[in-house]
């Protein structure tokens, strides 16, 4: 990060030289440092799930070979030995022209560590490829690496090239085909340099906002949200001493892409190369799965698809209407397998089974009258008569008694057994292993406290006894149950999200009611922005105007931030009071608060008044009397404060409001004393006769309930109206 | 055995991995032929029965070639030239023996106790001699012939152990028929790389003046055969069908543009419009059968069936390694071959359609891109092959001068027991020769579903 431009010219002169005789070289991140896999993934690492029944692994290897790599580094930090041990039994070792090297870590929480790791083992060369283990593709690689190196000829500071690809998001749920948050993305049309990059565009309440100097340095930017991060990207050596350089960096979107895209310093550059015929994606999330498998399945992903045999899969066989067979099937003449369906080797199926949309792993038995639909069903499970699975995931060695029946969306880990005739409901995650009960909200850290690898499974009798151990109260974040006849296991709570996020990243379909609403929702929006064209201000108007629209249109949203300024005022107020901060600096803080929250000067005043009198409230005193004193001194001592926001009516009578707001709820104390803290104000000139005045007559016409303290202070304005009046004649 | 095969397989075998890189055709056998090779030069001939042993190696690495890509037949059909290419030497080797040596017939009788398919073993020496007398020799057998002569006092010199005579004897046995079967199998790879060549010579035979000529995608053979009319002055023009999805003709369209000829690209749709002007539709294929069908690039049988309502001419141009001992009602033979649905539409603009999370669940948008078509042998004119023009019902008898009866079924070791053609039921095999369409699902019923 510190080197100098021209140092940087010439590092990249000389690597362009190594180029010639560098093999290729890729860095696959066996490790997807998110939780979105659980329970699945405190078992088996994710890249070594079976997709389509092949792990996802394989996919990514045998595309890296078929692209060209030479030499890939597999990054293994959680299940670290399950990967090694996998790849050992594995042909990759052994492959001539395609070495594969594994690197074991087991304190990398993410990406960024897993970088910094491989850099400083210093074994990346040249460009290298970067790709996490769960990305199945069949793209091209030599036109983009040809793009990426011609471009670091002419610019060395293009370090990046990102493949992206077109892809409709869903116009209801802003959601990716994948199952991730819709995307949006700046590209430069003529250098297809990436210029913005936003993943989380649903937390920014429906607006994006493009630096100005964009526009200024590019003539035309095309903005995107139909694109698809493949998440393969190519990258320059100087990829990884960036990451060294910027500790901070974790996640590689989040972080890297968009922390190179706002730093203008450095002036380093990312380009996109986006594919059209040829196939990219990443599992993401449960969503995800059930779309590139069916995308495996509907042979986008050639050729890397069941029937031809790249490594690690038995023989399968595509028969009619998109069936895959493996060898050694047993199928009953009565049972119905429906199309698109694959069915692993060894597996056995009864009578009048129904199977349609569905991945059955190898050596599975299946029973009789079982309904399996849009289902992903491993390897060695036991299905017995009469079960149901709709939109589920069923993990090895799962047994299914007879008669139980999992809901959409439902995930079944590893061995566990169902009791007969349970039900698991929608959306669910069983597991034999309990929840973590440290909910570590931030997902980045995800093996933070496993990175030591593989997870003991404990034997289902041991589970049982622990069970109890569990229920105690003082683990309430997750619920166990002991079910059916002859089923342990955990079913897991949901996260926070609970319910209603469950859906969007589920393997089941997205519910017609969810569709519903969410349509609704939409429509509702358009509504509201359709009502803020009408009311457009006249120019010169616009701020105030839209500050009073805001009120009008999400007052909650404004009362909870008013709540929030209030407090940051007090604290700055009193913080002032103890360390006796100069009155400009105290103005200073709040006019600096003040332009945070949005707020005006009116709530400036009654926020100052409200702090000043609760200093008054908070100093020890035995009578009203004392009060009184405490209340003299502190607007004495403040009321230069006060003055400074004091400039019109409108805050003057919010100061009398808000007083008599706190005499009624917060500071009943004061009650008493109103009128003659009014008058005090009156007398310091802190509140003029006609402030005073309009709140009076204001007041005229509320409740009689409103009127107490009107009442209360009737002399003091009788006598400010005589005075008035005086002063006329 | 697999073992020692592991290391010469895995080149083949990435190559499936990789086909869409669209690798030539031809190069693909070469890399069979020589990994074949290779594989029968690394193989330790036991002191007895050195055949036996080649061909389970060959075999079995054979097994491993089809079941990694069992769409490409032509692999299929090295593996079987190279078997034939064994027994045929082991035979011609053991002729010699017995007419020129006159050795005992123990020894022949020990080389011959592996052979799976021979009960009785005088009978199969006896068996072995009279195909060898009676039946003409193939062409292959009577050049080896010649060059076997020429081998001869190369091969004696090494003699090692001067001790037994029959063992000496043996040992350069040994080597000569590993030797021959080389030279063989070189002469094998020398065929299919010339078969072009002998091909395009039959050309101006076929091709006339003035004449139109359609054609469908793209085809080496094809291109040579029509470029070697234009080298001897015919004048004639071509009619190139695109071949959608992957659009090959306009690759061949330019290939022949480049070489003088007078060229129309026509779309698939448009060939039934255009034959009534045709005077000869000349494609290339995948495969021959045994029955005279062809399995060719999707989209022929609309083509021959074109050809047919206007009498045209439609003739096949193929190499000999695209003859296929095999039926194709044979479940070994994997008829068709699904692409990527990227090559009919744009995946950006279509995947809303695919958009499974908010759908049923299940796609309603199906894409089916299959490879090949299946022609019968009833639309086929004529082949033609590097040994001259054939009819299609001569293709069985074609075989029988390539390929051994033995190696016909090469996939035992599939568990499904849906293969019905073990080794000994050849004869059933030639019995099934009758019209075939409704074995091929996807001119029938198709593979669109209902």
């Amino acid at each position: 990060m510190v080197r100098k431009k021209g140092g940087g010219h010439r590092v990249s002169d000389e690597a362009e030289e190594d180029l010639s005789h560098v093999p290729l070289q890729a860095i696959l991140l066996a490790d997807s440092f998110a939780q979105k896999f659980r329970p699945i993934t405190l078992e088996r690492p994710k890249v070594l799930l079976p997709l389509v029944n092949v792990p996802m692994i394989e996919y990514t290897l045998a595309w890296l070979e078929s692209a060209g790599v030479e030499e890939v580094f597999v990054f293994c930090c959680a299940h670290a030995k399950q990967v090694i041990e996998y790849l050992e039994k594995s042909q990759w070792f052994s492959q001539p022209n395609f070495s594969v090297t594994t690197i074991e870590s087991h304190n990398s929480v993410s990406a960024g560590d897993a970088l910094r790791f491989i850099y400083e083992r210093n074994v990346i060369h040249g460009d290298f490829v970067l790709i996490s283990g769960d990305t199945v593709s069949n793209m091209s690689l030599t036109q983009a690496l040809q793009e990426h190196k011609d471009r670091r000829k002419k610019d060395s500071d293009a370090v990046m090239t990102m493949v992206i690809k077109t892809s409709k998001p869903s116009p209801i749920t802003h959601q990716s085909r994948l199952g991730t948050d819709e995307l949006f993305m700046a590209i430069d049309p003529n250098t297809k340099q990436l210029l913005y990059y936003e993943d989380r565009a649903e937390h920014m309440k429906g607006t994006i906002s493009l630096d100005k100097t964009l526009i200024a340095d590019h003539p035309s930017i095309s903005l995107y949200n139909d694109k698809q991060d493949c998440y393969i990207d190519i990258c320059s050596q100087e990829v990884l001493s960036l990451f060294t350089d910027n500790f901070d960096y974790q996640h590689l979107r989040r972080h890297f892409v968009k922390g190179l895209l706002v730093d203008d310093i450095m002036g380093y550059k990312i380009f996109t190369h986006e594919i059209h015929s040829s196939y990219a994606a990443r599992i993401d999330n449960y969503r995800s799965y059930d779309i590139i498998s069916k995308d495996v399945i509907q042979r986008w992903t050639y050729p890397l698809v069941p029937d031809v045999q790249f490594f690690g899969n038995a023989a399968t066989k595509l028969e009619r209407q998109g069936m895959y067979r493996g060898s050694d099937v047993a199928q009953s003449r009565y049972a119905q397998i429906g199309p698109f369906t694959v069915i692993g080797s060894r597996t056995s199926i009864g009578n009048n089974t129904t199977i349609s949309n569905s991945v059955i792993g190898e050596g599975c038995t299946i029973g009789s009258n079982v309904s399996i639909e849009g289902s992903y069903v491993w390897n060695n499970v036991t299905i017995e008569d009469g079960c149901k699975l709709k939109e589920a995931i069923v993990c090895d060695g799962v047994v299914l008694k007879s008669g139980a029946t999992l809901e959409p969306g439902v995930v079944v880990s590893f061995k566990v057994i169902i009791g007969e005739q349970f039900v698991i409901p929608a959306y669910s995650k069983v597991s034999l292993l309990p929840q973590p009960i440290k909910q570590d909200s931030d997902e980045e850290l995800e093996y933070a406290d496993e990175g030591s690898g593989t997870v003991e499974t404990p034997s289902i009798t041991s589970l049982a006894d622990k069970e109890l151990k569990f229920k105690s109260p003082e683990t309430p974040h997750w619920s166990t149950s002991e079910l059916g006849t002859s089923g342990s296991f955990y079913i897991w709570s949901l996260d926070e999200g609970g319910l209603e996020e469950e859906w969007r990243h589920s393997v089941a379909h997205i519910p017609e009611d969810k569709l519903a609403a969410l349509l609704q929702a939409a429509e509702n929006d358009l509504d509201v922005t359709a009502q803020d064209g009408n009311v457009l201000p006249p120019s010169g108007e616009l701020d105030t105007h839209t500050n009073s629209e805001n009120s009008e249109d999400d007052l909650d949203d404004l009362k909870d931030d008013s709540v929030y300024f209030e407090r940051e005022v007090e604290a700055t107020f009193l913080r002032a009071v103890h360390e006796n901060v100069e009155v400009d600096n105290v103005i200073l803080e709040v006019n600096s608060l003040r332009l945070s929250y949005n707020m005006s000067f009116v709530d400036c005043a009654g926020a100052i008044f409200y702090s000043i009198m609760k200093l008054a409230l908070e100093t020890p005193h035995n009578s009203t009397s004392e009060l009184q004193r405490n209340a003299v001194n502190a607007i004495t001592t403040w009321q230069k404060l006060l003055k400074h926001y004091l400039q019109s009516i409108d805050e003057e009578i919010e100061v009398i409001l808000k007083y008599e707001e706190m005499c009624l709820e917060s500071a009943k104390e004061f009650a008493p004393l109103f009128a003659q803290i009014l008058h005090l104000l009156y007398d310091k000139d802190i509140l003029p006769e006609e402030a005073i005045l309009s709140w009076a007559s204001e007041k005229e016409g509320a409740d009689d309930t409103d009127k107490v303290f009107l009442k209360q202070a009737e002399p003091f304005i009788q006598w400010l109206n005589e005075a008035s009046e005086e002063e006329e004649d | 055995m697999v073992g020692i095969c592991q290391t010469p397989i895995r080149p083949a075998t990435r190559f499936s991995s990789l086909s869409h890189i669209n690798l030539l055709p031809v190069l693909f056998l070469f890399v069979t032929a020589e990994l074949l090779r290779s594989v029968i030069s690394q193989q330790r001939v036991p002191y007895t029965n050195q055949a036996g042993a080649l061909i389970d190696a060959v075999r079995a690495v054979g097994e491993q070639l089809i079941a990694a890509n069992p769409v490409e037949l032509a692999v299929g059909n090295i593996v079987r030239r190279v078997l034939y290419i064994i027994r045929e030497e082991n035979l011609s080797l053991a002729a010699d023996a017995i007419g020129g040596l006159n050795l005992s017939a123990v020894s022949d009788d020990e080389d011959d106790t592996e052979r799976d398919d021979h009960p009785v073993l005088s009978a199969a020496a006896v068996a072995a001699a009279a195909r060898s007398t009676l039946r003409p020799p193939s062409l292959h057998a009577l050049l080896e012939d010649t060059s076997d002569s020429a081998a001869v006092p190369h091969t004696s010199s090494g003699g090692d152990s001067e001790g037994k005579s029959k063992s000496a004897d043996k040992s350069s046995r040994s080597r000569k028929l590993k030797h021959d079967v080389i030279e063989a199998v070189n002469e094998l790879i020398q065929d299919i790389s010339t078969c072009h060549e002998q091909i395009a010579e039959q050309a101006v035979e076929h091709i006339h003046q003035n004449e139109v000529i359609l054609t469908l995608g793209r085809s080496r053979t094809v291109m040579e055969f029509l470029c070697a009319a234009k080298e001897k002055k015919r004048s004639f023009r071509v009619f190139v069908a695109e071949g959608a999805p992957r659009y090959q003709g306009h690759v061949l369209a330019k290939e022949l543009v480049a070489r003088g000829l007078q060229t129309t690209i026509i779309t698939d749709s448009a060939v039934f419009a255009m034959i009534s002007r045709v005077n000869m539709v000349i494609v290339g294929v995948h495969a021959v059968m045994a029955n005279g069908g062809v399995i060719a690039p999707v989209g022929m049988n609309m083509v021959a069936l074109a050809a047919q309502r206007h009498a045209v001419p439609f003739v096949v141009v193929a190499g000999s390694h695209k003859l296929c001992p095999l039926y194709p009602h044979n479940p070994e033979v994997l008829l068709n071959e699904l692409k990527s649905p990227s090559d009919l539409l744009d995946f950006g603009e279509f995947s809303d359609c695919l958009d499974f999370g908010s759908g049923t669940g299940s796609p309603l948008l199906h894409v089916v891109n299959p490879t090949f078509d299946y022609v019968p042998p009833k639309l086929v004119s004529l082949f033609i092959t590097d040994t001259g023009g054939h009819n299609p019902s001569y293709m069985y008898r074609l075989i029988a001068d390539y390929y051994s009866a033995d190696d016909l079924v090469l996939l035992f070791s599939d568990g499904s027991g849906r293969l019905m053609f073990a080794g000994g039921d050849k004869d059933a095999v030639y019995m099934e020769y009758c019209d075939l369409s409704h074995h091929f699902p996807f001119h029938c019923d198709g593979m669109n579903m209902k």
